[in-house]
């Protein structure tokens, strides 16, 4: 009956048996605990799953539109790549990190920050200025999509991360951290049980020992006294078993002992 | 492993694509270039080989002020082993189409990696 399996290597007590038992009910709130965390990031991650993918959709067809305004600028400017190469010196749109906390996990967001005023001025672009306009502001569109679904996508994989430890940490508790408990118990148990059986037989032997000592001790008290002639009968006993009480140790066993449960 | 917070430095947006689609970008204002001539933006031609765009691709994600880094879906087709091995949270690396090759969700290695683990 004593726990198969790995089991903690600790000391058989009735301290240490609720000890153990303590951090069982210990490890089984912490398992559901963690099942109940896993189930909610779970179910937001296929929510944001389900964004990722709306968002990676919008964003092909708002490059399409991009696209196609550049095309339209290249038809009444002429080539501006280089130009607009030459001229991006200090980026005026950069996105700003802000934290934010999901049932307990600290996901990234992306936010546009647009710095005004260092837009390179469209000077060489004068024909056609408008369109370069119009084509600036569609992609200024674009990439606030982009944005957003950048945040979406960072938010995406570190929940998976996280999902997974988790995932990690419920498993190990529920297949090793509370099979090895219970293996404890169990063994620390059968120790006690197998320590009180070993008490009983002692006892149970000590007694018969007594019991035989006295035996033997009123056996040669009736020799003596027949030697002597006298009566056995007439002559009152030391010891009598049932009404003891004159506290010699011979007699420890013989009182009643409330305690002692045989 | 470290899913930790962005540094307060990290706000540029990164390309690596073909000319039209950095010519757009950098139209909204995207492009930065610092004194000592780094620039967050690297046009790919036809002829632009694997390992160039590679190297590119490792500097980039090795910046510590870049917090997006846009790359053209059929770029990222060419240096393919290198994008599906990447597992940072910070850059965020996003698969924008071009204009002659429209999105493709079958090949974005994040749509990959979501349908392995759902096994779609």
């Amino acid at each position: 009956m004593s726990g198969t399996g790995p089991r903690e290597s600790i000391f058989p007590t009735r301290m240490a048996l609720t000890n153990t038992k303590t951090r069982l009910k210990g490890a089984q709130t912490g398992h559901s605990l963690l099942a109940k965390k896993r189930d909610a990031l779970t179910t937001r991650f296929r929510a944001i799953l389900r964004k990722v993918d709306e968002a990676k959709r919008k964003m092909g067809r708002v490059m399409q539109l991009a696209s196609f305004s550049l095309a339209e600028v290249a038809y009444a400017t002429g080539d501006i790549a280089y130009l607009v190469q030459e001229q991006a010196k200090s980026a005026s749109f950069k996105v700003k990190a802000k934290q934010e906390n999901v049932s307990g996990v600290v996901l990234p967001a992306f936010e546009v920050d647009r710095v005004p005023g260092t837009d390179f001025n469209l000077t060489g672009l004068g024909r056609g200025g408008q369109q370069v306009l119009r084509s600036k502001e569609v992609y200024a569109k674009a990439v606030e999509t982009l944005v957003e679904l950048a945040s979406l996508q960072t938010a995406f994989m570190i929940l998976d991360e996280v999902i997974r430890a988790t995932n990690r940490r419920v498993n190990a508790i529920e297949h090793v951290v509370i099979p090895r408990l219970d293996n404890t118990i169990k063994y620390i148990m059968s120790e006690l049980d197998e320590m009180d059986r070993e008490e009983f037989f002692r006892l149970k032997k000590v007694q018969g020992k007594k019991k035989r000592d006295a035996d033997a001790a009123e056996a040669k008290r009736k020799a003596d006294l027949a030697e002597q002639g006298a009566d056995p009968d007439s002559v009152p006993l030391p010891v009598e078993p049932e009404l003891a009480d004159d506290g010699e140790a011979a007699n420890l066993l013989s009182s009643k002992d409330n305690d002692v449960i045989f | 492993m470290a899913t930790s917070a962005p540094s307060k430095d990290r706000n540029l947006l990164a390309v690596i694509g073909d000319e039209d689609t950095i010519t757009g970008l950098l139209l909204a204002g995207i492009g930065q270039v610092t004194p000592d001539q780094k620039k967050n933006f690297f046009v790919v031609e036809a002829k632009t080989e694997a390992h160039v765009i590679e190297g590119v691709f490792g500097e980039f994600t090795k910046r510590e002020d870049i917090a997006i880094l846009l790359i053209n879906q059929y770029v990222a087709e060419k240096i393919r082993p290198t994008v599906d091995k990447y597992q940072q949270a910070f850059p965020a690396l996003l698969e924008i189409p071009s204009k002659d090759h429209p999105y493709d969700p079958s090949k974005d290695s994040i749509l990959k990696r979501v349908r392995k683990l759902f096994g779609e």
